[in-house]
């Protein structure tokens, strides 16, 4: 009896003890999982909880801008061109539009190259409008909730804004056309213009197969303690320094290029991707807009990313635990950047470090062709099932009209001819 | 992100007016006013330290800057030249602001169109940020130092190195000749690179009574930076090779009775001086429980008859001597090239060995283990570790169960007669031509 007793008290205290998970339990390990929601949401399933109609527009909207264009493939705005081509053979896609529950436009508004290869938005909105009218009229889903289950990917600078200026965009507006409808972008900024309510924020295309081309054994060490490469002065739009970034990245350099520890520069090494694997820290300044592939850089690589821009809005801010992987650094405290992360206490740093090396989180923010469960195309699916079921605000009665389609301004207006 | 795209937008950015100041081109006595007015700017700016913008004198003669002064508060910096006499509703604060903080704007303009962002982030012209001291603080510096070492040491973690790293003593017989120094600094070297504790046994045979060079051995050691400890041992190396073995085992056994009386604990690794080694080794060490055995590559032409290692026609090509596992990677015997007729033939040099193994009594010592002086027969011989053991099962195979080689055997050494300077340095001799 007595040993009864003793029996099951240790059965308690081992069954308590297993519960509390911890660092004690992951010393030899050194990836550390998750607690709570965030972790879990990463490998949700969106099989079987959407539907996705993917609409057949004419090839001069999405395929022949690439064919025209292949740099279209491996900018960073590619994602639009990898979404469209993982809806088409995904099992999330249905042939019939009357029992989806989403519907995807097709459109690359971002395959407008110049010869530098810079994307120029101001035939964008002519494009999208121009689809939007195709779909109106030869479908009746658009009518029926003008938008409001449909969506669009707009990975360019600002979003639906279309616009790389910040003040222009701001001032343009999202398009009105897509003011119902969900937008899938890069660009987020908390109550920004260009950031709508329901808006997924996703990560920039960072080529995968160019990132695992340079990937190093990881026990080759980390000596590198902060490490940037990028523009820090924009001398041709912004001779005078004070528009480029908010003045954060010409503060960094000018703060910080004699200290030792820092190891900043406009240079294009070709070992850059070997260098973030040496670097513990890798600073993630905001450019013209607060977003770039830097990030997803550094979290695959291993290297703790240093935000510095504030009020960003992350990829996936609901599944992947910023706060706990990456530092966070406001633009008034980059003078005392030096200081900020010296004093981070080791363990905190190491903390960080196992939390990045979970390759669920490195497979949340890449666009891996073929696709995996997982990765970023999932984590869309799934942040659109999280929408499902639609709200009652969604449907419209019919004949009831709320966009404005004459808003905007009138060169977004002109028809738009490839 | 954003390249050469819009020298046309230049203009339109700066939404103030700032530019259109510049713009405003009026003809010659206008023009002449203008540059007049661009000079006593740039006077005020040498003086005051920092960029005086001419938005200030613009908006004297400008009737439609009311919108500019809504938002921002406006800080001014006290001009010596005009008694400010704007026509608005705003206050000018006189204050006068250094600049050595910050490079404050000329006012931030408000976000363009009606406001909508209700952000804190404001769009437009920003300062640049500089601390009044921008240079490194050496405090700082060394925590980040310390950082990454600490980084570092958890990088390794997953490859073996263990949390606490165990201390190794290395056991390296020698003896002066010509090549002492080419095989000592290499091994001094090597040693350098281990990042462990460590301690050098370092036993020296006596030279032959001829020559007074014994302070050779000291200078090496003296000079390596290592912690080291120096055994004189009696008897002179022999010349010829199957003596020379056993002098070897004799002088290991000396260090081998040096660490029983001190009781120095950690792992044993027999370094002969002669032997290259690889950094794995010492990494391997860490894994070594009672007794390890790793696969070493003897290097050593079989087929001279006056050659260390006999061997017969090679039934295998591959010159390594070293431990063999079976599939589940249990030690099931000894891989060698030239068929052994005992394991006792195996080099010292494959062996690592925790050195509480000849202490006299320790604590956890197992039972298969014998006593040194017991193993050692007639008091002073024994092949190899191996005769510590009762029986050969105990002995860990590593090095990834002895498939890698992680040190090669090699005795290379100058003719019986061959000299070499004392300490290696060269005196001229007397009477020898100094400009020769």
């Amino acid at each position: 009896m007595e040993k009864g007793i003793w029996g099951f008290t240790i059965l308690i205290v081992c069954s308590l003890a297993s519960r509390t998970e911890g660092l004690g339990m992951d010393q030899n390990r050194q990836i550390l999982g998750f607690r709570g929601n965030a972790g879990d949401a990463l490998d949700d399933d969106p099989v079987g909880r959407l539907k996705v109609f993917v609409y057949e527009l004419p090839s001069k909207y999405n395929v022949d801008l690439v064919k025209r264009d292949p740099r279209c493939l491996t900018h960073m705005f590619a994602a639009e061109i990898f979404m469209h081509r993982f809806l088409l053979s995904s099992p999330v896609r249905t042939l019939d539009s009357e029992e989806a529950d989403w519907f995807y436009v097709p459109v690359y508004p971002t395959c407008d190259l110049t010869k530098d290869g810079l994307p120029l938005p101001f035939r964008s909105p002519r494009m999208m409008r121009s689809a939007i009218q195709l779909i109106a009229s030869e479908w009746p889903h658009w009518n029926k909730t003008e938008g409001a289950d449909h969506f669009f990917v707009v990975p360019h600078d600002f979003g639906a804004c279309f616009h790389y200026q910040e003040e222009t965009a701001v001032e343009r507006g999202i398009l009105p056309l897509l003011r119902r409808a969900t937008l899938v972008q890069t660009f987020g900024q908390k109550n920004h213009v260009c950031l709508k309510e329901g808006s997924i924020v996703i990560p920039p295309y960072a080529s995968p197969q160019r990132m695992h081309a340079h990937l190093l054994p990881p026990d080759i060490p980390r000596s590198i303690f902060i490490y940037f490469r990028g523009l820090l002065h924009d001398g041709m739009n912004d001779p005078e320094g004070c528009y480029y970034a908010r003045g954060a990245r010409a503060s960094l350099w000018l703060n910080f290029k004699n200290n030792p520890i820092f190891d900043i520069s406009t240079e294009h090494p070709s070992t850059y991707y070997e260098d973030m694997q040496r670097s513990i820290f890798c600073l993630c300044p905001l450019g013209w807009a607060p977003w770039s592939p830097r990030l997803v850089e550094a979290v695959v690589f291993g290297c703790i990313p240093v935000v510095i821009a504030d009020d960003i809005v992350l990829p996936f801010a609901d599944t992947i635990p910023w706060t706990d992987i990456a530092v966070f650094v406001a633009e008034k405290d980059i003078v005392r950047l030096d200081t900020i992360l010296t004093s981070m206490p080791t363990e905190i740093i190491l903390r960080k470090q196992r939390l990045l090396a979970n390759p669920l989180i490195k497979l949340a923010v890449s666009f891996p062709q073929p696709s995996r469960p997982g990765d970023a195309f999932h984590q869309i699916l799934n942040g659109l099932a999280r929408k499902l079921p639609h709200g009652s605000s969604v449907y419209l009665q019919p004949g009831q009209k709320v966009l404005n389609w004459t808003a905007g301004s009138v060169e977004d207006t002109y028809p738009w001819e490839k | 992100m954003k390249q050469s795209l819009h020298h046309q937008n230049q203009a339109s950015r700066r939404a103030g007016g700032v530019s259109a100041a510049g713009e405003v081109a009026l003809r010659s006595p206008s023009a002449l006013f203008w540059i007049v007015l661009h000079a006593v700017c740039c006077l005020v700016s040498l003086a005051l330290g920092f960029r005086f913008s001419r938005v200030v004198f613009f908006l004297f003669f400008s009737s439609s800057s009311t919108s500019l002064f809504t938002s921002a508060p406006l800080l001014h910096t006290v001009t010596t030249t005009t008694t400010t006499n704007i026509t608005t509703t705003t206050t000018t604060t006189t204050t006068t602001t250094r600049t050595l903080a910050f490079s404050f704007p000329p006012p931030p303009l408000p976000p363009a169109a009606e406001n909508r962002t209700r952000s804190r982030v404001v769009v437009g012209r920003q300062g640049i940020r500089i601390r009044p001291w921008p240079h490194p603080d050496p405090a700082e510096t060394m925590r980040a130092h310390s950082i990454i070492e600490r980084v570092q040491r958890e990088q390794r973690l997953p490859y073996g190195a263990a949390k606490t790293p165990r201390p190794l003593i290395v056991v390296t017989p020698t003896y002066v000749r010509t090549f002492q120094a080419l095989h000592l600094t290499g091994l001094i070297h090597s040693l350098l690179l281990v990042p462990y504790p460590l301690t050098w046994i370092v036993v020296e045979a006596a030279a032959p009574a001829a020559e007074p060079l014994s302070g050779e051995t000291t200078a090496l050691l003296a000079r390596s930076g290592l912690r080291y400890l120096h055994i004189p041992f009696p008897e002179p190396m022999p010349d010829c090779w199957p003596d020379r073995r056993l002098t070897e085992a004799r002088m290991r056994l000396r260090a081998l009775r040096m660490i029983r009386e001190k009781r120095m604990d950690g792992v044993v690794v027999f370094a002969d001086d002669s032997n290259v080694h690889s950094t794995e080794l010492f990494e391997e060490a860490q894994k070594v429980n009672w007794i390890g055995a790793v696969s070493v590559g003897i290097l050593a032409d079989t087929e001279q008859p006056s050659s260390p290692i006999k061997a017969e026609k090679t039934n295998s090509p591959v010159p390594t001597q070293g431990p063999a596992c079976n599939s589940s990677g249990d030690f099931i015997g000894w891989r060698t090239f030239n068929s052994l007729t005992s394991p006792e033939q195996i080099e010292w040099a494959g062996f690592l060995l925790n050195s509480r193994l000849v202490w006299r009594e320790a604590k956890g010592k197992p039972e298969w283990a014998r006593d040194l002086d017991a193993a050692s027969k007639e008091g002073d011989e024994m092949e190899n570790p191996l005769a510590l053991l009762k029986d050969t099962s105990p002995v860990e195979p590593l090095g990834n169960c002895g498939k890698k080689v992680l040190l090669w055997w090699l005795r290379a050494e100058a003719g019986t007669g061959s000299k070499f300077p004392p300490g290696w340095i060269i005196e001229p001799p007397r009477g020898a031509r100094q400009d020769d």
